[in-house]
Order: C-alpha cells, then sequence, then structure tokens
C-alpha cells in the first residue's frame, strides 16, 4: 500500500469517526442519568481526538508523499480547514467543556471535509509561485484561525438556537432558518455531487473565456450553461438558461450550475426535515440545548474570537504579506482574495469593538459571529465563483 | 479645574465617574457611563475622567470627542468594509487581462459588463484603493486610533496606577461578581490569600482590605497595537514617496547586458540564460493523474541566470562605461536576488522563443535546386537597413514586421517583439535601379508581381527567450515589519491575556467578596473557586446574566 493510499484511508476513517462521535455527542444531550452522561461524553471526546489524530495522519502521510504541505489546492485546504475546526473544538471544549458544542461544531466540520472532497484529490505539482515556505506558513496559519473562528459562529449558532423564541414567526426565526438552511446547502451539494459521480454523469461546452476558447466538463445535468456556451455532448439535458455574463470566476458556468443543484437537492433535504418534524428546524434543536448557559455559550463565542483574530492578522494578513513579496515583488495587491481576507479582518476588528459595549454583548454578538463566518466563506467559495483573481488554487 | 473630593480622602480630576482611589461613584457624573440606569457599575476604563467626555464646548473639544467615539471608529471600519467590498465587484484597472478587449479603462468595463459597467468606471471604482476617498478613509482611521487610544490611556493608567485596595462598598456591591459572607475566619483570609498568590495574583493589603490583580498589562495591549497600526500607515504615506520606494520593470534578452533602470546608470543585468522548465513524467508517478488532467503544460521553475555589473568610476561621456562583477545570481519565482545599495531583482515576466537572427539566401527563381547565390543574416533586434551580397546583389528591407499579422488584409505588427518576423524585401540585381518586391516571413514567400527573377528563402535561425525582471527598492519595509510586529505584540498582549482583579472587603464578621475582569469571567470563577476551597466564604454570583434577558426579550423560557 503506498503512502498516498494510507494517507486517504486515515481522511476516510476520520470522517466516520467524527461521524460516530458526533451521535455520542448527540447522546449526551438526551440522557437523563448523569453517569451515562459522563460515560457517552467521555467515549464522544476520545472518538473526536482519534478522528482528529486520524486527519493529522492523513496530513502529514501526505506531506511525505507529495513532498510539499497539503495546502496547495482547493482539495487540501478545505481539508485542512476543516481538521483546523476539530482542532479548535478540541482546545475550547477542554477551556469550557460544553458538549453542546460539539454536537454542532463536528457535523459543520463533516460538511465541510465533505465540500473539500468534491474537488480533485489529486497530488499536483506546485507551480513557480506556490514554491515557498512562506505559502506554506500562510495557508496552515489561516487554515487555523479560519477553524477557531468558525467555533465562535458554532457558539453563536448555539447561542441562537437556544434564544430565540420559536413560539411564533419572526424576523429572528426566519433569519436563523436561513442560515440553518445553508447548511443543508452544503449537505445537499455533498449528496448531489456525489450521487452524479457514481453515475459517471459528464456534458461538454464550449465557451469563450475572455479571448480563449475553453471546453468544459460539467458532471450535473447541465441546469445553466456557461455564457454564450456551445454544447459539445449531444444526448443530455437542454440547459434551461446560461449564466450570466459578470460571473467572472474560472469556469462560472459550471460552479453555477453546481450552486443551483445544491440549493435543490438541500431545499428538498430541508423539505423532507420539516415536513416529518412539523416544526422550524430553529424548534427542532431548540430542545437539545435546555441546560445550555447562554452567559458561557457567549463568551465561547467571543473567546474563539480573541483567540482566532490574532491569528488571522498573523496568518491571513502578515505571512501573507511576506510571501506575496518574495514572490509577486509587492506585498500588498489589492487582489479580490487579498480584500475579502482584509474585510474579514475589518469585520472582527469591528466585533471586538463593539464587545466594548454592553448592549452588544448576547445576541447581538451571536449574530455577528454568524456574519463573520459568511464572509469568511464567502472568500472560500464566494470568490471563487463570481470574482476573478490570482489565488488560482482556491 | 473643578477636582472632585472623594470621602476617602483622594482628589480626582473633573469628569471623573468612580473615585480612582476607592473606586465610589461620584455623584453627578453618573450618566456619563450609564450607571445611573444600571444596578452594575461600567468598569471599562475604570471610571476614569477622560477629555472627550468631561470637556465638550469648544470646537476642538467636539472634534476630540468625534474621534475619540469607539462608536465614530466602529462606522470607520464598517464604511472601509463596505469600501474595500465595492472594489472586488469588478477587477481593479491594474488586473484587467492582457487579453481582453481593451486595456483602456474607459473601454474595458462598458464593453466587458455593460451598463454597471459604466458606471463602475464612472465612479471610479476601478482604482477605488488609490482614490482619494479611500486614503481619506484611511487617514480617519488613523486620527480616530490616535485620539481614542489617548482619550483612554492617559486617564486609564493614572486611575490602575492610584487603585487602593480599600474600595467603596457600593464599588464592591455593583460589581458582576459579587458574594457576602457573613462569618469568616482570619485563618479562612489567610488561606484564601495563600491560594491566590499559588495562581499568581499579586496581593496588596490595607487595613485587612485585600485587593488581588493579575495581568494588568494586558489592558495595555489595544493602546500597544494601535501604535503598531500608525506606524503601518505612516510606513504606507511613506511609500508614496521615490527617496524610499522605487520600481522599475526591465526586460533582458538572453546573451544581452542591459542598464538596470532605476540605479541611475550604476547597475547592469547580463542575461546568461533563462531557464523555463516544466513538469514531466520524471518528476514522480505521484503527480501522473493530475498532470494528466491537465491541457497544457504544469510550468516547474522561472529562472534566469544573471551576472550583475557595477560601474567603475566615473564615466567619460561617449565612452562605454567600466564594469565589474558585483553576482552571479539564479533568479527565480520565490528567489529573488538582492544585488546591493537597496535593489532587489524578480522573476515576473518571460518571452519564450523569440527570434535573434535569421539568414537568407537568395537564388533564381527557375533554379530546381535553389543554389544559393548570396547570404545574409538579418538581427532581428538591429536590422541593418541594407545588405550587399558577394555576387553584386544587394538586398534592402523596405517594411520588417516584428509581431506579423494581416489585419483585414493589411499587414502589420501587433509589438515591437520578433515574435512572427516578417519582411518586405527589395531586391537589386547588379547593376540595376529597379528592385524587384519580395515578402518572407515563417512560412511566407510570396512574389507579389510574379515577375521575380530571384528568390529569397530562410536558411537559418537562431531564438533565444526574454527574461522579464522587476526592479525594487523599498526601505518602508522594516517601517510595515516593525509596525506587524508591534500590532501583534499588543494585540497578543490584549487578547491572550486578561486582567483579573479580586477584592476581599471585610464587613463586620465576614467578607464581601468581588471581582472584575476585562474578558474571559469563566476562568475568573474557577481561580475564585479554586482559592475560596475549603473555606466558609460564597463563591461569587454572576450578577449580570443573559439568561435573564431571555424571559425579558420574549425568548424561550
Amino acid at each position: 500500500m503506498s503512502l498516498l493510499q494510507i494517507s486517504n484511508g486515515m481522511l476516510y476513517a476520520s470522517f466516520v469517526l467524527y461521524l460516530i462521535a458526533t451521535a455520542f455527542f448527540g447522546a449526551t444531550i438526551k440522557r437523563k442519568k448523569s453517569t451515562k452522561k459522563g460515560f457517552s461524553e467521555k467515549i464522544a471526546v476520545a472518538l473526536t481526538i482519534i478522528g482528529f489524530l486520524a486527519q493529522l495522519t492523513y496530513f502529514i502521510t501526505r506531506w511525505v508523499a507529495s513532498g510539499h504541505a497539503p495546502v496547495s489546492n482547493m482539495f487540501e485546504f478545505v481539508t485542512a480547514f476543516g481538521m483546523a475546526m476539530v482542532l479548535a473544538f478540541i482546545i475550547l471544549y477542554f477551556m469550557y467543556r460544553l458538549t453542546a458544542l460539539g454536537l454542532f461544531a463536528l457535523p459543520v466540520a463533516l460538511t465541510v471535509t465533505g465540500y473539500a472532497s468534491m474537488f480533485p484529490s489529486d497530488v499536483a505539482p506546485l507551480v513557480p509561485s506556490l514554491q515557498s515556505h512562506w505559502l506554506t506558513i500562510h495557508v496552515i496559519t489561516v487554515a487555523i484561525s479560519i477553524g477557531i473562528l468558525s467555533i465562535s459562529f458554532i457558539a453563536g449558532l448555539i447561542y441562537l438556537v437556544k434564544f430565540v423564541d420559536q413560539s411564533s414567526r419572526t424576523k429572528r426565526t426566519t433569519w436563523l432558518e436561513i442560515v440553518l438552511f445553508t447548511l443543508f446547502v452544503f449537505i445537499g451539494f455533498i449528496i448531489v455531487s456525489v450521487s452524479f459521480n457514481i453515475t459517471g454523469y459528464e456534458a461538454k461546452f464550449q465557451y469563450i473565456d475572455g479571448t480563449r476558447e475553453v471546453t468544459t466538463v460539467y458532471e450535473m445535468p447541465p441546469i445553466v450553461k456557461p455564457h454564450e456556451g456551445k454544447a459539445l455532448t449531444s444526448d443530455v439535458m437542454k440547459p434551461w438558461f446560461e449564466a450570466p455574463s459578470w460571473m467572472l470566476g474560472k469556469d462560472a458556468g459550471r460552479k453555477f450550475n453546481t450552486l443551483i443543484w445544491s440549493f435543490l437537492a438541500g431545499g428538498l433535504i430541508y423539505l423532507i426535515v420539516r415536513l416529518i418534524g412539523r416544526k422550524r428546524v430553529g424548534a427542532l434543536l431548540q430542545p437539545m440545548l435546555k441546560k445550555v448557559n447562554l452567559d458561557l455559550v457567549d463568551e465561547i463565542s467571543y473567546r474563539a474570537v480573541a483567540i482566532g483574530f490574532p491569528l488571522f492578522t498573523l496568518g491571513g494578513l502578515i505571512f501573507a504579506a511576506i510571501w506575496a513579496q518574495i514572490a509577486w515583488d509587492r506585498f500588498w495587491g489589492w487582489d479580490p482574495k487579498e480584500v475579502w481576507a482584509l474585510i474579514t479582518w475589518f469585520f472582527y476588528a469591528a466585533y471586538l469593538h463593539l464587545r466594548l459595549s454592553r448592549g452588544w454583548h448576547g445576541e447581538k454578538s451571536a449574530w455577528l459571529s454568524i456574519i463573520g463566518f459568511a464572509i469568511i466563506m464567502f472568500n472560500l467559495v464566494g470568490v471563487n465563483l463570481l470574482l476573478a483573481g490570482l489565488h488560482s488554487y482556491a | 479645574m473643578d477636582k472632585i473630593k472623594c470621602e476617602c480622602g483622594h482628589v480626582n480630576p473633573e469628569g471623573t465617574v468612580l473615585c480612582e482611589a476607592c473606586g465610589k461613584p461620584i455623584e453627578g457624573n453618573q450618566h456619563i457611563d450609564g450607571n445611573d440606569k444600571k444596578t452594575l457599575l461600567n468598569m471599562r476604563y475604570e471610571g476614569s475622567a477622560r477629555r472627550s467626555k468631561t470637556y465638550t464646548n469648544s470646537i476642538v473639544d467636539k472634534i476630540w470627542s468625534f474621534f475619540s467615539s469607539v462608536k465614530v471608529g466602529v462606522w470607520l471600519i464598517v464604511i472601509a468594509l463596505i469600501a474595500s467590498a465595492l472594489g472586488t465587484i469588478y477587477p481593479q484597472a491594474e488586473y484587467i487581462p492582457p487579453e481582453a478587449v481593451s486595456r483602456d479603462p474607459a473601454v474595458f468595463y462598458e464593453a466587458t459588463y455593460g451598463i454597471t459597467g459604466k458606471i463602475y468606471y464612472q465612479l471610479g471604482l476601478h482604482e477605488l484603493y488609490g482614490s482619494w476617498w479611500y486614503m481619506i478613509l484611511l487617514a480617519l482611521i488613523g486620527v480616530s486610533l490616535v485620539i481614542c487610544s489617548l482619550d483612554r490611556y492617559i486617564p486609564l493608567r493614572r486611575a490602575l496606577k492610584i487603585q487602593k485596595p480599600k474600595r467603596h462598598e457600593t464599588f464592591i456591591k455593583r460589581q458582576r461578581f459579587f458574594s457576602e459572607t457573613e462569618h469568616v475566619t482570619t485563618d479562612e483570609i489567610h488561606s484564601v490569600k495563600e491560594k491566590l498568590q499559588q495562581q499568581r495574583y499579586k496581593i496588596t493589603e490595607e487595613n485587612g482590605h485585600i485587593l488581588a490583580e493579575k495581568g494588568r498589562f494586558s489592558r495595555w495591549g489595544p493602546y500597544v497595537n494601535h501604535i503598531g497600526l500608525i506606524i503601518i500607515l505612516i510606513a504606507a504615506l511613506l511609500r508614496q514617496t521615490p527617496l524610499l520606494f522605487l520600481d522599475e520593470y526591465v526586460w533582458v534578452r538572453e546573451g544581452e547586458q542591459t542598464v538596470i533602470p532605476g540605479t541611475d546608470g550604476e547597475y547592469y543585468i547580463e542575461n546568461k540564460k533563462f531557464i523555463f522548465e516544466t513538469y514531466s513524467e520524471e518528476d514522480g508517478e505521484i503527480y501522473k493523474e493530475a498532470l494528466e488532467k491537465q491541457e497544457a503544460m504544469v510550468p516547474k521553475n522561472y529562472q534566469t541566470n544573471a551576472v550583475i555589473y557595477k560601474k567603475k568610476g566615473e564615466t567619460v561621456a561617449g565612452a562605454d562605461p567600466e564594469l565589474e562583477v558585483v553576482k552571479e545570481a539564479e533568479i527565480r519565482m520565490n528567489e529573488p536576488a538582492k544585488i546591493g545599495n537597496g535593489f532587489t531583482l524578480y522573476q515576473a515576466g518571460y518571452q519564450l522563443n523569440e527570434f535573434h537572427t535569421m539568414s537568407f539566401k537568395v537564388h533564381r527563381t527557375d533554379d530546381q535546386n535553389e543554389k544559393a547565390l548570396g547570404t545574409f543574416t538579418v538581427d532581428m533586434n538591429n536590422p541593418k537597413h541594407e545588405y550587399e551580397l558577394d555576387n553584386g546583389l544587394t538586398v534592402k528591407i523596405d517594411q520588417y514586421y516584428p509581431e506579423y499579422e494581416l489585419d483585414d488584409g493589411e499587414p502589420r505588427s501587433i509589438s515591437k517583439f520578433p515574435r512572427n518576423p516578417a519582411f518586405v524585401f527589395l531586391i537589386y540585381p547588379p547593376n540595376e535601379t529597379k528592385p524587384e518586391v519580395s515578402f518572407v516571413g515563417i512560412g511566407k514567400n510570396i512574389d507579389p508581381t510574379n515577375e521575380n527573377e530571384y528568390k529569397l528563402g530562410i536558411v537559418d535561425f537562431d531564438m533565444r527567450h526574454v527574461s522579464g525582471l522587476t526592479v525594487r527598492k523599498d526601505y518602508t519595509l522594516p517601517i510595515f515589519i516593525l509596525g506587524a510586529l508591534i500590532f501583534m505584540i499588543g494585540v497578543i498582549q490584549g487578547m491572550y491575556w486578561q486582567h483579573r482583579r479580586i477584592w476581599i472587603h471585610p464587613k463586620g464578621n465576614g467578607v464581601l467578596l468581588a471581582a472584575h475582569t476585562n474578558k474571559n469571567w469563566h476562568a475568573l470563577k474557577q481561580n475564585i473557586e479554586k482559592a475560596i476551597a475549603n473555606t466558609s466564604i460564597k463563591i461569587v454570583e454572576d450578577q449580570q446574566e443573559l439568561d435573564k434577558d431571555v424571559s425579558k426579550r420574549g425568548g424561550e423560557s
């Protein structure tokens, strides 16, 4: 068995372990008897740690096998992000011993890791601009920092699920449902990707990217075709419409099509859950958090930002600038991804200043932590879809 | 100046909210920090007298108050955030792709994105980050940083220096963490003190009143990181001056030597060889799958093997300067070369396979064997006007197209770089004044009249690569590094440590216990739990539970 196969096996193992751990975290909330609760909590934490170690093994073995740090393309980076989220959870769990955190953090980390696995996972050689130790340092620090900042989001989400009054429909319940729905979209994405992958679906299109004529391969039936695209495969579904011209990212048509499919699948799962539960998803989750102390959750959310913000500054701005200076002769270039890193930084800086005033603790902070995570995810997913930029690998 | 004397005897400056020494709320000033409407005291700046809250009459006071407000600071950050986001909607002017319809912003945005692109361009969003208003926004943030910090740091430092272990009872009771125990023995108090010391609290005492404090330095974190940010903003300003910052670009062909621009003729570079490598199967089995999926070659290395020369002595007008070798460098992407005097060279671009020379022969059109009557060689970057051949033929270059293209039937050159050279030659047979016209390029050999006696043919050519290098001098980098370093120290100091204080206030036979921290209350409570273990002292109650808000705001009961 090659090192790379061991590596992939370890990643798979960690995924399964997190899945089981989530179930045990669920049990910690349901059980009435305290001894049993303590037992399943121990198992859940142990499984999480073993899962993390497996994922760490994936990371190290892949590093050894490929000869460079596995943070050089979307698959590798998003996997590292999911791993960092689990690490951040483990750290904050041992600081605050809040099991509900695991119940929410692990599914999100699982979704992120699942999302990563949808990207090509081949070991690719590094183009000259990526051949730098500073890239490794920059990306790993960024992954860890956004992993920690994500825990702020998780805690904020827990806060809101518990806090928001579900007895009637309000603006709050609607927004919370939107946030939860987004998580369903990611799950939908994974499910449709896997399903169409198994069936081996393929539809080719030709379109103009700038002045070059390029071909793209859809792995899902084309609801939307590339802007001014021409179908090369004949026996496939006829696209309903074409991607708008303002979507500038590389291969925007295909990504937009995937997005639509994800929304459809996510929406379907969401509907099923709503139909079975006969309640808003927020209302379904709320009883699980009966014992959660809001003050503590608020503090965890803030603490995660307090820990993550300096790290993000270091990794996302300072190390990034050092690498950019060496690779591209300028430490700052106003490339969209750079600008969105700055926006993330601005946002959390504003958050930290708002925390100085009493009125911004609790609920408002929780909403902010969700916006913060949305900005991070936009930089990860949205920038690549909508905006053209230098960060080719991500 | 109306100083305020507290009942503890301490004289506070005007505008003080909580006595600097004993913490007693000063009557008439409680509205400043909003203490009049809350049960708990606002401890943010120790209730110290801030200039912005005390003097509000003159214009200067008003400006000071404006910029010292955190609210204003947050708004400035939010505006900067939104502005920055606007600039990413379409590419900035410098990122207009080379293959775009036009690299002229006036044309590009409208042509590519339609009406929204036109608006984007007309609003100047295509060069937003260099715009005057974005600069002003950053400058305002800078002003806010300075004023905010001064307004708070000075009184805060004073208050923390002056604070006494003996606090007023009101101050103790209105802390977020508070408990009251009726009967406590001196042994118990002694044990608590010891345990606090074990947790590295610094203990000060005054008539049985105890203050345990730790991590005060973390309170300075925000001011330290603001200094770092100010330094970064100053560095950005200095970078605008040509004295400290220089940015040039040089193209140098293999085998050629050229002066490095921006160095005042001090430095020269010779391009020995430009190396362009792509990944192949030899680079390892592991990359095989990834490489197969790529349609184009994956580049592996861009490298210029260069020799850097420095001018020796004074230049004599008209004469070539005398040069000495400074260093031989292999300049790669991610491995720039420092050449001295603050200059650095970066591998930034390349042009592969440019034609260097091309050799032609002339033969008779009707000669089946195409026997050469004469040959000549054209240097693509320095073509001669006229070539005299051995047998008396003369060839003149009428037109030279370095990068030939047929545009609507009209020949033209799309660049001045010899990537696809083509020529219109005039061949003068011996002793003739009327030339024959011939068009020769790569794969083209056209005789417009079809009556030419002589024909030209390409016999040989020589190609070479061209390397593009950025020349940089940036003396502001150390300032940026300093600013970033100070920022990081400050932000870590403020975020990873907390200022914790625990007060033990004797009352009758018992004690009042109160505690405050600027963040991480959870850990403070754990500290207290540890300290009061095995004593009758009650654990502090959190007097400000967010849970209480739930019922108030109509949340889940």
